[in-house]
């Protein structure tokens, strides 16, 4: 009889997770909560750091998405239990779903920006985040967006919810800084007369192409980075915003106005990566985002035997490195299925 | 009188909105590699006049792009042009013709 494996979440780690493990021989069944595969990455428009379109990605990671895996959307689940090497996973339309092995790829959310109160997002009209921008490209309503803007001064604030203990997150989700940066290119293409700033701590520029991409920022599109954390945004009566921050290369404090303020918002576990955990009894670490069974070596197992994970229920990850981790946890399963 | 020992003291913010801008725009124009500027500060620690005086390149560069051009000129005056911070600077900007064009600059604004 072959060996069987149940994968929860239909993002990029559970897609590839799959593809991977049913061409190994493995039947899957692959659990979406929503109605349709591929996460998060249906909220990018363009991936940096070629500015490639998301959607090629999801092609990629579908075009496999046939033999030998049962795919259920809409499914969630209510219980899961381990009886000898076997689990049983309960979902809330009734139906009963068997395996051999369990792979957690349920990922992350954005932080909820409305928590940094102080920066006024869903207080004042013109201050959006990283992600609703991507969905104005996403659907093409970039002009809606940047209509009635005169100056067309444009700020993007890093770190919103990350490296914050008051935020609750100590962490870097390290992929805002690039993302910000694309962004800020993507805006200068569409107003070539705007002025754009990051305001910036840190530039965590880490992968291949990321520090290429800054210095054509800085290079071909004339963008602005300011060191220093944003303080505070408060609205004037005409809608645009007055930012207060340090200057920190000046050592001087900085007030100015921007028309449209980007707020780009960190990663963390979704609800459903921590519902699962508490369920199975997995290891929170203590940025609450799954620990394996070792961070350097045993990087795609835990501690229980037959429950893997893949992406970003791990921390932050691209989707470079959470397609390239999504195969290396189905390596794991498809050993321990031998 | 006695005085008091009060005196209104100047706001040290950058008013962004209300800096002249245009030399900044005028220097970013004849020298387009200062853009490049990561601020790492190679060009102040290795500035002879900088060990002797006052003298950072690095905040005359923000400064020049935050518009802020108060104390610019007596600044600038502090270099010798030798062109050490070039050789170090590792994102290759023309450090010197920003010396250079912020005296110009400030020539024809009238500073």
């Amino acid at each position: 009889m072959s060996k069987s494996a149940i994968i929860i979440g239909g993002g990029a780690a559970g897609m590839e997770t799959a593809s991977q493990l049913a061409r190994l021989g493995i039947e899957v069944d692959l659990i979406e909560k929503q109605s349709r595969l591929g996460g998060h990455l249906n909220s990018w428009d363009r991936l940096f750091p070629n500015r490639r379109d998301s959607k090629e990605v999801f092609e990629y990671l579908e075009q496999d998405m046939n033999d030998g895996i049962s795919l259920h959307l809409n499914a969630e689940i209510e219980t899961i239990l381990k009886a000898g090497d076997r689990f049983t996973l309960s979902l809330r339309d009734g139906k009963e779903l068997h395996s051999d092995a369990l792979v957690i790829a349920t990922g992350y959310e954005v932080f909820d920006a409305r928590k940094k109160e102080e920066y006024g997002y869903g207080i004042y009209d013109n201050v959006i985040t990283s992600v609703e921008l991507e969905e104005f490209f996403r659907n093409n309503k970039q002009k809606n967006l940047f209509e009635g803007i005169k100056s067309k001064r444009v700020g993007i604030v890093h770190c919103v919810g990350s490296r914050d203990e008051k935020a609750g997150n100590l962490y870097c989700s390290k992929l805002c800084c690039v993302t910000g940066v694309k962004q800020a290119i993507e805006i200068k293409e569409l107003m070539p007369d705007a002025e754009i700033f990051c305001f910036y701590m840190d530039l965590r520029m880490f992968d291949r192409h990321f520090e290429e991409m800054y210095y054509e920022a800085q290079e071909k599109w004339g963008i602005q980075f300011i060191r220093g954390r944003l303080s505070e945004a408060s609205e004037n009566p005409d809608h645009t915003l007055l930012l207060k921050l340090e200057d920190t290369l000046t050592g001087l404090p900085l007030k100015m106005k921007v028309d449209l303020l980007i707020l780009l918002v960190g990663f963390i576990p979704s609800p459903e990566t921590r519902r699962l955990a508490a369920m199975l009894g997995l290891k929170e670490g203590d940025d609450r985002f799954l620990c394996p069974a070792d961070e350097h070596t045993i990087t795609n197992s835990t501690t229980i035997p037959g429950v893997f994970l893949a992406g970003t229920v791990k921390g932050p990850a691209s989707i470079a490195s959470t397609i390239t981790d999504a195969r290396s946890t189905a390596l794991q399963v498809a050993t321990y299925l031998k | 009188m006695k005085p008091f020992g009060y005196t209104i003291t100047k706001d040290r913010q950058i008013d962004f909105d209300a800096n002249d801008r245009e030399v900044t725009g005028f220097i970013n124009e004849v020298e387009p590699s200062i853009r490049l500027c990561m601020g790492c500060g190679s060009c102040t620690a290795t500035c002879s006049a900088g060990h002797f005086t006052d003298l950072n390149i690095r905040r005359i560069h923000t400064f020049v792009q935050r518009g802020e051009l108060q104390h610019l000129k007596k600044e600038i005056m502090k270099c010798m042009l030798c062109g050490k911070c070039q050789l170090v600077c590792p994102r290759g900007v023309n450090l010197r013709n920003l010396i250079l064009s912020i005296h110009t600059a400030l020539e024809k604004s009238g500073i």
